[in-house]
């Protein structure tokens, strides 16, 4: 079993559609400790000790947050400005976080299209997810496949439970090891692990 | 004996809600020579052992007398205070000739009457949180004035003589150093001896105390306050002057020494003591046989004697912009004619200034009026109030059917809880509110508030509010002991109401987390870490490191006091000065012993330095 640590962090959940059917039952999902950060740090003072405690004790890190301007909420950028320090999770002597996976899981309006070099956002997913890759990079951590949800202001109220239903899924695989590395290393997107049909696809 | 009646009849007075000046009272009745004559003859000794009782009490008076209050209240002290006075005890007079006494009688007669009973009148505003309020403003620049006032009447009286003292009177007076020097020379040596006492004041007695602090022997300390008073109070005796007013001038000389705080906590226990003793004589000295004979008069001479004030102090209430319910509140609650008549009258018998049939007769009365101000007090509470000002509740209902369904209550609507309410009502939040100062209660009923006015202490108000059903409750009324009585009631009641309270300083906050409290909000910690912060900003600090250290300190400051709290004896209630010092010591070395864990190491790039210094080499 690998223990699942979902960094969440969303400013105004009360006006969220999609995060909020994301979470609904994440709580019961055995394995998965479910960390709200703005709610715990409303005054973005981080718990560095408490932060790195919760680290260590966990194998999968998930940053579950909506792509604001191409990246997360702030209070991700405070988390790992503080948290990742050197000496602990990089750098000589750095090795804490060594081995173990970390992942985005996004909500964005853009669709797939539009993320695309040609597209209207002129970057992939991937590319502007770089900076995350590269953290992982440093801190001897596995960067897996992102989970993206595009277009999610089209969604209808079935579309999004949908959509929850596949994200609990694979994080019922990833926290029962039921995804190997040779079949992540082979997707864009952790979603194409759990496919939806293409007709009913965003 | 004594003691044996006040330990019986104060509690049970308390728990009848009549307060403890009337519990003495009725010990001293009850143990007196009307009903179980257990004291007698000896009353008249203890009488004036207990007098001392009183010239403590102007001690503490004087002491606690701030001149700069003093001067920002002047306009109500000298107008509302000063009037009250001059128009009573003229009118007073007035009747007092016309029951046949003469002028210089009448006169002292009136001055008398004309005082209220600080006692029980602030002891009542406190307990009820009503100090803050309009009327308990003017109450209290009222007998302010009345405590100053006894000073010239007691210096007065003298000159009022009628005749010759009885020789003797009492066979426990002093016999003066001053008796049979000639005029001039007794003024010069009364005027030698306050000198004496405000230059030995403020050149030796605050050495004196700093020494005696420096054994840090509490007893010591206490000793040499009660040597300081009772040898002053010896000093004016023997000149011929009041004790009293000795001990008053000592009293303000002291004010502004650091050691008024100390003084203050150590005296109080033998004040309280004293003045109980002092309340019981009383009690027993009141000639039942003269109200047996002549009942109606007395009674009479009450009812004509507390109208008379009423009617006075409503007049000027209204003069000085009282409103209804408070006015009531004002006449009724100064009605009665205090303890310093008890003082005044004796005084005004050793010199002959009042026949002793008449200070008898008016002992009695005084007593009575004192006895019938916590029933009135209750009937105007309960019965008056209700009826002729501000509503209970707006709506007439039956308090079985409880339509209130705001999930917030807010008991006390002063500035910390307004300031909750303002916030909460601009996010459309449904509160109720609860207060017990009808002239706030009527405004805000104009501005839709939905309010209940009363004691929010009360059972059947909080139910009547909804405390069954509401969700969170907020506890911003004063004083702190009505707090922690609130507290009591929801935990007994209303298991299930989340409480968040409001607290004075760290030892109003031990208190409730005795009381088992989770919710504790310091009234002053956040807005001075605020001051703190700007201090920082203004001396060059940059602001967001000033912020995030505040808040750090913050998060330790709350995490010690929760555990300081665990390790303090749980017993102490009465927390004296010095161990308000002492804990002020103990936080600061915590402080400095946690600097470390306040060092704040986001952003460091310390480490990654080093590492590409030793790559290079």
């Amino acid at each position: 079993m690998a223990k699942l640590l979902i960094l969440f962090a969303h400013p105004a959940l009360e006006k969220s559609k999609v995060h909020a059917r994301l979470i609904r039952h994440i709580n019961q999902l055995e394995g998965v400790t479910f960390h709200d950060l703005y709610e715990a740090y409303p005054d973005f003072d981080i718990d560095v000790k408490r932060e790195q405690s919760l680290l260590l004790n966990h194998d999968i890190i998930v940053w579950q947050h909506p792509f604001y301007w191409y990246s997360s909420p702030a209070i991700i950028k405070q988390w790992e400005d503080l948290v990742l320090e050197h000496g602990w999770a990089y750098g000589s002597g750095g090795n804490k976080l060594q081995g173990k996976k970390v992942l985005n899981a996004i909500t964005t309006a853009g669709s797939r299209e539009a993320y695309s070099t040609g597209g209207r956002n002129r970057f992939t997913i991937q590319q502007l997810l770089a900076p995350f890759d590269q953290t992982a990079y440093l801190c001897k951590m596995q960067y897996l496949p992102p989970f993206v949800l595009h277009s999610t202001h089209r969604y209808s109220k079935a579309d999004t439970d949908m959509y929850a239903v596949q994200y609990e899924q694979l994080l019922i695989a990833l926290a029962n090891d039921r995804i190997t590395e040779t079949e992540w290393k082979k997707v864009n997107y952790l979603n194409e692990l759990s496919p939806i049909p293409e007709m009913i696809q965003f | 004996m004594y003691l044996a009646a006040a330990v019986v009849m104060v509690p049970v007075a308390k728990k009848l809600g009549l307060g403890s000046v009337l519990g003495y009272l009725l010990a001293g009745i009850i143990i007196g020579p009307a009903l179980l004559g257990f004291i007698g003859k000896e009353g008249q000794d203890v009488l004036h052992f207990a007098e001392f009782g009183v010239v403590i009490m102007l001690f503490v008076i004087g002491l606690e007398l701030e001149p700069e209050l003093l001067w920002k209240m002047r306009r109500s002290i000298i107008g509302l205070g000063g009037l009250q006075v001059l128009v009573t005890a003229l009118l007073l007079a007035a009747l007092a000739m016309a029951f046949g006494l003469l002028w210089r009688e009448a006169l002292a007669m009136g001055m008398i009457l004309s005082l209220s009973s600080t006692a029980i009148v602030l002891q009542t505003l406190n307990e009820k949180g009503l100090m803050k309020t309009s009327s308990g403003q003017s109450s209290f620049a009222v007998l302010l004035f009345q405590d100053i006032a006894v000073i010239p009447m007691l210096a007065v009286f003298p000159l009022l003589a009628t005749f010759k003292p009885e020789a003797v009177v009492d066979e426990h007076h002093t016999k003066t150093l001053v008796e049979g020097l000639p005029g001039w020379i007794q003024t010069l040596i009364v005027l030698g001896s306050v000198a004496v006492i405000i230059l030995a004041g403020r050149f030796l007695v605050r050495p004196l105390f700093r020494i005696v602090a420096a054994t840090r022997l509490r007893e010591i300390f206490t000793a040499t306050a009660l040597l300081l008073v009772v040898g002053i109070a010896v000093l004016m005796t023997q000149v011929g002057l009041s004790p009293a007013l000795g001990t008053f001038l000592a009293g303000v000389v002291l004010a502004d020494s650091e050691y008024k705080h100390e003084l203050e906590s150590d005296i109080d226990p033998f004040k309280g003591l004293l003045l109980g003793l002092f309340f019981i004589a009383v009690g027993a000295s009141i000639d039942f046989n003269l109200i047996m004979k002549e009942p109606l008069m007395v009674l009479g001479l009450v009812v004509l004697l507390m109208s008379v004030k009423s009617i006075v102090l409503f007049i000027l209430g209204k003069i000085f912009k009282l409103g209804l319910g408070h006015n009531v509140f004002f006449a009724v609650a100064l009605s009665q004619v205090g303890e310093f008549a008890f003082v005044l009258f004796s005084f005004s018998l050793q010199e002959g200034v009042l026949p002793k049939e008449t200070v008898d007769l008016m002992v009695a009365v005084v007593a009575i009026s004192m006895a019938l101000t916590p029933l009135l007090m209750l009937i105007n509470e309960r019965v008056i109030q209700p009826r002729i000002g501000t509503k209970e509740s707006v709506d007439e209902r039956e308090t079985d059917t409880i339509d209130e369904k705001n999930p917030v209550i807010i008991a006390g609507f002063g500035h910390f809880g307004s300031t909750i309410g303002r916030f909460l009502r601009v996010h459309n939040i449904g509160m109720t509110v609860l207060d017990n100062d009808s002239d706030r209660v009527d405004r805000l009923r104009k501005m839709g508030l939905k309010v209940y006015y009363g004691d929010a202490t009360r059972y059947d108000l909080l139910h009547a509010a909804g405390a069954a059903n509401a969700r969170i409750i907020i506890i911003a009324i004063e004083p702190a002991e009505r707090r922690l009585e609130l507290i009591e009631t929801i935990k007994k009641h209303f298991p299930n109401l989340r409480m968040l309270v409001r607290s004075t300083n760290r030892f109003d906050a031990y208190d409730q987390m005795n009381a088992g409290m989770l919710h504790i909000y310091r009234e002053t910690l956040d807005t001075s870490l605020r001051v703190g912060v700007d201090t920082m900003k203004f001396l060059g600090f940059r602001a967001y490191t000033a912020q995030r250290a505040a808040r750090m300190f913050f998060k330790l400051d709350e995490a010690n006091l929760k555990k300081l709290s665990s390790i303090r004896d749980k017993e102490e209630h009465i927390i004296a000065a010095r161990e308000k010092m002492e804990e002020l010591e103990l936080t600061i070395k915590t402080d400095l012993q946690q600097a470390g864990q306040l060092k704040d190491t986001g952003w460091d790039d310390e480490g990654i330095l080093q590492e590409s210094l030793q790559k290079k080499s």
